[in-house]
């Protein structure tokens, strides 16, 4: 059947109440989730999917079955959708378009009233979006690649407890990224050796220490024990430096009741920061979001588990989207990717990401992979994170690729310094100083970058033994992840 | 002398660099001017970390498109505290910013003695630190 005949079809059954809702199964654009001529409204939410239909199935149809799947649909046609203004509650396809160069797949465009979502709950949004319709049967692969969000449902979101902005200010930098460090081996080390490490970083000139994803409360250390040796060892860095420091305390637990009791403990410690792992999921993240903003704490998100749903291009959840469901559940700092560390992610599209978490108004920008504007409705601003396998000598690439308002995190980087952990700092923080500084006297620190590293070495022997022990360090791989609309660019 | 790496205060963007020059200074300013920030000169003999309100030479200068200006600020207030820290503030008015996005120390008294450290102990082993300049034991005005 050629597209005007689906149309032709599609409208005729739908316009007739009778041939509507006679018993039986009809298609599902026959259903009304395929409404090509619909023009979304402004409090529309608007999702991309990226669909593989199965063999033989239209994509089209394919199509409706997302938006009849992710919203009113079953298998068969049911009299009590009469009951309702059922026409309000389908989500509604309204266009389908091959993607560019990758025969079998689709992107379709479908659109949600705003009556769809309960107010200010990530948890009931994502049960539509990506419950059901990601393991139904007629598509091979489902991807929500990016969605526009209405004011109006934005606004039903507090957002970031605390923000880029004031996060900033309660910390007095300005005008760089911030520095931090993971604690690392990740595992192992108990409370006493892992202050010193965390006393180390923050005096030789880091801002923050992190704890990792994987450390709770195990044997070789419980939390308790943690947080007080990593307080003592913030607090005397602090009066070392005359700088405010933190460390993130991570607060994930088996339970809501635990990790209340951390960051608790957190709070009494007096830690300007927490965080918790994604895993802990959504309801628990807006839990938290809450509790941080009512005693002024800093959230960190690490966006642990992430890989496996955002990574393959094919089926899951783009991490653009995820970082917009972030932004208005409430975290401060969150694990955007780097570009040119270990981890997965190429430089436009680790870009769009970070659009994400610091515009005020989201621009369409399809090589960095952002179908939609995105007003932001003055919601604050989420600081991301790069970690992951970067050092010292890369230091004008993050600079130029990500700008001022990121914190980059330098695990082995710091630690596996030759010369200690002190020195591993020093190096990244006169790296940084000094690319700052060049950046702002006019310098094209992309091309001179290098030089600029040098020059500073000559008079900083800790940044010369970083960028020598780390010279060939480049985790040049191709992404999975990319645009469809440009080609990538590698960074060397 | 503090015990950090570089042996003083690292607050501000350049505290790890070699102090900067007046013509160094200069190419700072010229590129906040460039993206739209106000200038102004705030100086403090209490460096202590949470210390924000460090006191204003003068007013922000809102209206000063002219690097020349702000050095001139910088150097009446350099003559006047020879020996307190002197910090150049670049405050972006825009929406959704409205903050300081430029912090630089430009002057340091010549001798800078850090932070001591108390520790008052609690129950369940918790620490409450506090932390003193070792300078403002003295009043203000006397401490460098």
């Amino acid at each position: 059947m050629g597209v005007t005949e689906i149309h032709a079809e599609a409208t005729d059954i739908t316009a007739n109440a009778k041939k509507r809702y006679t018993a039986g199964v009809l298609k599902y654009r026959q259903m009304g989730y395929w409404q090509p001529d619909y023009v979304p409204s402004e409090t529309d939410t608007i999702c991309l999917f990226r669909i593989t239909p199965q063999e033989g199935v239209d994509p089209v149809e394919a199509a409706a079955a997302v938006a009849g799947e992710s919203s009113t649909a079953t298998w068969t046609v049911v009299w009590t959708d009469r009951l309702t203004a059922c026409d309000s509650y389908r989500a509604k396809a309204f266009k389908v378009e091959p993607v560019p160069g990758t025969p079998g797949q689709y992107f379709a465009w479908v659109a949600y009233d705003l009556i769809l979502f309960e107010e200010g709950s990530i948890a009931n949004m994502t049960a539509s979006l990506i419950g059901n319709v990601f393991s139904f049967k007629p598509l091979k692969a489902a991807r929500l690649e990016d969605m526009r969000i209405p004011v109006a449902y934005v606004k039903t979101f507090k957002g970031p407890p605390t923000g880029l902005v004031v996060e900033r200010e309660r910390l007095d930098k300005y005008g760089r990224p911030l520095l931090g460090a993971t604690t690392k081996p990740k595992l192992g080390l108990s409370g006493r050796n892992y202050g010193r490490v965390i006393y180390e970083g923050l005096k030789g000139g880091l801002d923050f220490m992190k704890d990792d994803e994987n450390i709770n409360s195990q044997p070789f250390m419980h939390w308790r024990d943690r947080f007080l040796y990593v307080m003592d060892g913030v607090n005397k860095a602090s009066a070392a430096t005359g700088e405010v420091k933190g460390s993130y305390l991570n607060v994930t637990g088996a339970t809501m009741e635990d990790i209340y009791e951390r960051a608790e403990f957190a709070k009494e410690l007096g830690s300007v920061v927490i965080m918790l792992d994604l895993v802990v999921g959504w309801s628990a993240i807006q839990s938290m979001a809450n509790w941080a903003r009512k005693h002024d704490m800093v959230v960190h998100m690490h966006r642990a588990g992430h890989g496996t749903y955002t990574r393959q291009k094919n089926h899951g959840v783009s991490f653009r989207v995820m970082a917009k469901w972030l932004r208005l559940a409430g975290v401060d700092h969150l694990h955007a990717g780097t570009a040119v560390g270990k981890l997965e992610g190429d430089p436009l599209t680790v870009q769009g990401y970070y659009n994400c978490c610091r515009d005020s108004y989201t621009r369409q920008d399809l090589p960095r992979g952002l179908f939609f504007d995105q007003d932001w409705a003055d919601t604050r601003k989420v600081m991301p994170v790069a970690s992951g396998g970067i050092h010292a000598g890369q230091m004008h690439q993050l600079v130029d690729l990500f700008g001022d308002d990121v914190i980059l995190q330098f695990g082995g980087g710091t630690i596996g310094h030759p010369a200690g952990i002190q020195a591993g700092a020093v190096a990244n923080r006169v790296a940084l100083e000094c690319i700052v500084k060049a950046r702002n006297e006019g310098k094209n620190i992309k091309d001179e970058g290098p030089a600029i590293l040098q020059k500073a070495a000559q008079t900083c022997t800790p940044l010369k033994q970083a960028l020598e022990t780390w010279k060939d360090v480049s985790f040049n791989y191709a992404s999975t992840d990319t645009s469809d609309y440009a080609t990538t660019p590698s960074v060397a | 002398m503090m015990t950090n790496p570089t042996g003083r205060l690292t607050q501000g963007q350049f505290s790890f660099l070699p102090d900067l020059t007046d013509a160094e200074i200069n190419l700072q300013i010229e590129y906040g001017l460039r993206r739209g920030y106000a200038w102004s000169v705030e100086y403090t003999d209490d460096p202590h970390p949470r210390n924000t309100f460090w006191e204003m030479f003068g007013m922000p200068m809102f209206d000063l498109r002219d690097a020349a200006g702000v050095m001139l600020e910088l150097r009446n207030c350099r003559q006047t505290f020879p020996h307190h820290y002197i910090r150049l503030v670049a405050f972006d008015s825009t929406r959704g910013i409205e903050s300081i996005t430029m912090s630089f120390i430009v002057n340091r008294p010549p001798s800078e003695p850090g932070f001591g450290l108390q520790r008052q102990e609690g129950p369940g082993r918790t620490l409450r630190y506090t932390l003193t300049p070792y300078a403002t034991a003295r009043p203000e005005g006397e401490r460098y």
